[in-house]
């Protein structure tokens, strides 16, 4: 049923129709709506047989969706930034003990500085944690994957993440294709655990593991993701069978065919890159890009088959790993380790920052002539930088290198 | 004991007396028919203080629940010695998840079990003093405050022992532990306020709170039993001791723990909805000193010089619980 209506809303209406039994709420910009959706549905009744549970923490958020997932329910919480990282101890844990769990990353970056805009530094953080990555380009995708998420997770007895990028996605109004009750139903079964708490056949669940064993189980882990790898395609086209659009996936390549320089991004950035790749494409130039839903499992093979005739990639990476440069861009060399390909890194996007077309179509160009430097700061305003790294040399006690920054740019934070 | 009008203990002993009662009152340990949920062949020390809590509380829980009961585990020693892989000793559904956050997975349990229509099974969740009064403590006033549908249980050896005795929130003044050692002018760990759970527990108004000493198996066993079929969130703190940690002799492990009772250092109360409703009083008071001299870690407070003024303190602390749960006149026997 096609609807008007904000991107937390769509997925709060989603989640609602895969009938979960137990979700958890901590509030945190820029997932908040989505929580007080489903807040709502289960209080007025039109969300059945689910327990909504207001927390005292992320860390006791997932903490109760780790219980609850264990006791059989189907198991739901939404997060980002700070909280993710709260949260950190047991993300590790829920993935760890195989629980299927599907969570929302309303995607924001991490502080300090605090900043309440999107990036990829929080979901990032957690990459080796376990859990399945799926990254939405927009915001129908964010309410689908959801839907794949629940199924992907229980199927293989790992937890999933669901990042869309916070406001871009989460608080932007589109017209979105809501599925029917009817069709969740018919498509998506009831939980059924691999292992559960119940007195009728007690088992001890979380057991300490000394060596001699724990390689295994991490193996495990390992196998989950790459079992992973082939059920991520193969249920995006079981959806696509049955609710009729294309949504999820390992990558999704826009006009690579003959393109000798191809973009790689994560999430609703891909929009934007590929107006670019149309604006160049119209003037002949051979660019093309390809955009990530499943970050973990990382498809290497898939990435690297579709990178294979370029000449040069450009990664477009909405976090930072400082000293090294990009994560996204680290998993695309990885994948095309065997082939003698330019990569570019290009941080962009941190804290909100506006990534424009404008700036696109520049830097692909840049790239191209094979001007730009391996890691690349998109748009980096470097006086102000400089202006503080020349305060800094002059006296010891240069003081908090944000205010200054933010006091020379005469800005206010909110301007930004 | 509130419950039981007679005394039945024989004379000059603290024997429970069971083959004095009726079956429907003996011990749960007494029946051949006991969950043995916590199994032997497990890996905690001789004279474990926490083995014989947990022991007693989770068969008096399995009673209680009819057998229907999920156990959530904290981090700590009685996970550790209790589930070395393969091995189990639970005889229950039991889940370890991780050192702060056992009344949130046993809350979310519980929500689970809610969401399908199975308020029978019932849930508990067990900590050590450091995953219940330092580290678990934000998930533990949540699922309070939320009132779940929890009985939290607390097994407290006063510090870190499954990592090698550190000072922990429960700790009392003047013990020595790995991280507050008996050197220095002021040996041992700070005279500071004290962290009492259960008085936390009370201020939350929760429908039962309770304590209870492995000295008194018994009285443990009747408070767990009751906590149990209450529904919303209950909360039973036992002391027990740990003869690596308190230097201790094994066999002296009741010994130590009822001192700890009859000196009015642990006092045994039972709260309803944040009131004393029930304390079971001092039968024979002894002083402190005699808690303080079986362990050793208090031996500085008395070599090589005694500590008189930390004696008195200690003391105080004894004498204020006494005065404040009125062990001594007006409590119930």
């Amino acid at each position: 049923m096609w609807k008007q209506i904000e991107g937390s809303r769509a997925v709060a209406e989603t989640v609602a129709m895969c009938r979960p039994q137990v979700i958890c709420a901590y509030p945190i910009t820029p997932q908040t709506h989505i929580v007080e959706g489903l807040g709502e549905m289960v209080k007025s009744g039109a969300l059945a047989g689910c327990e909504f549970l207001n927390v005292e923490s992320e860390f006791g958020a997932l903490s109760v969706a780790i219980g609850a997932s264990a006791a059989g329910a189907r198991t739901y919480t939404a997060t980002a930034s700070q909280g993710l990282l709260f949260m950190a101890e047991a993300v590790y844990n829920a993935a760890g003990l195989g629980l299927p769990i599907v969570m929302t990353i309303g995607n924001r970056a991490i502080g300090a500085p605090i900043n309440i805009w999107n990036d990829h530094s929080d979901s990032m953080s957690m990459r080796d944690s376990g859990w399945i990555q799926l990254h939405a380009e927009s915001n129908q995708e964010a309410a689908d994957l959801h839907i794949q998420a629940f199924r992907l997770a229980e199927e293989l007895s790992c937890p999933v993440m669901v990042c869309m990028d916070g406001f871009i996605l989460t608080h932007a109004y589109d017209r979105i294709d809501v599925p029917l009750q009817q069709q969740v139903d018919a498509w998506l079964a009831p939980f059924e655990p691999r292992q559960v708490l119940d007195p009728a056949a007690p088992v001890s669940i979380g057991a300490m593991v000394g060596p001699e064993a724990f390689s295994e189980v991490r193996y495990l882990a390992h196998h989950k993701q790459l079992q992973a790898l082939d059920r991520i395609p193969e249920i995006s086209g079981e959806f696509l069978e049955a609710f009729g659009r294309e949504s999820g996936g390992l990558l999704r390549p826009y006009r690579i065919e003959g393109a000798d320089t191809i973009v790689v991004a994560l999430g609703s950035v891909t929009g934007t890159i590929q107006e670019a790749v149309d604006e160049l494409r119209a003037d002949n130039v051979a660019v093309g890009s390809i955009s990530i839903c499943s970050y973990r499992p990382f498809p290497l093979e898939a990435v690297g088959r579709a990178l294979s005739d370029a000449k040069r990639v450009v990664v477009i990476d909405k976090s930072l790993a400082p000293g090294l440069g990009g994560m996204l861009a680290t998993d695309v060399q990885m994948a095309l380790s065997a082939r003698r390909q330019r990569v570019y890194t290009v941080i962009a996007g941190l804290g909100g920052r506006t990534i424009t077309k404008a700036s696109l179509v520049k830097l692909f160009l840049q790239a191209r002539a094979d001007a730009l430097e391996s890691v690349t700061f998109l748009d980096l305003n470097w006086d102000l930088v400089n202006r503080q790294l020349s305060r800094e040399m002059a006296t010891r006690r240069s003081g908090p290198a944000a205010e200054n920054i933010l006091k020379d740019l005469g800005a206010l934070p909110s301007k930004i | 004991m509130p419950f039981y009008q007679i005394k039945f203990y024989q004379t000059g002993t603290f024997t429970v007396g069971n083959r004095l009662l009726e079956d429907s009152d003996r011990a749960v340990q007494s029946d051949v028919k006991r969950s043995n949920a916590l199994n032997s062949g497990h890996r905690a020390c001789q004279g474990c203080g926490e083995a014989l809590g947990a022991r007693y509380a989770v068969d008096a829980a399995m009673r209680a629940s009819g057998g229907n009961l999920v156990a959530v585990n904290a981090t700590g020693c009685l996970e550790v010695f209790s589930t070395p892989y393969p091995e189990t000793s639970w005889q229950v559904p039991w889940m370890h998840s991780l050192f702060g956050n056992a009344a949130a997975v046993a809350a979310g349990v519980a929500a689970a079990m809610k969401a399908q229509g199975r308020t029978n099974v019932r849930v508990i969740a067990q900590g050590g003093d450091g995953g219940t009064a330092d580290i678990g403590m934000g998930c533990l006033s949540g699922m309070f405050e939320r009132n779940d549908d929890v009985l939290y249980i607390c097994y407290d050896n006063e510090a870190y022992m499954n990592t090698g005795v550190q000072r922990s929130g429960t700790t009392p003044a003047g013990a020595r532990t790995a991280t507050t050692p008996s050197v220095g002018s002021q040996p041992g760990n700070v005279f500071g306020q004290g962290k009492s759970v259960p008085l936390i527990a009370m201020a939350h108004g929760i429908p039962y709170v309770a304590t209870a000493s492995v000295a008194n198996l018994h009285d443990l066993e009747y408070k767990v039993e009751k906590a149990v079929p209450i529904h919303g969130a209950r909360y039973i703190h036992i002391h027990v001791p740990c003869p690596l940690g308190w230097g201790s002799e094994p066999h002296d492990t009741i010994k130590v723990a009822r001192m700890a009772v009859e000196s009015g250092l642990f006092p045994l109360f039972e709260a309803e909805f944040g009131e004393v409703t029930e304390r079971t009083a001092i039968r024979r008071r002894q002083p402190a000193e005699e808690y303080l001299k079986l362990q050793k870690r208090f031996a500085h407070l008395f070599r090589p010089v005694r500590d008189e003024e930390r004696i008195a303190a200690i003391q105080g602390i004894a004498d204020r619980n006494i005065r404040r749960f009125e062990l001594e006149n007006g409590g119930a026997s």
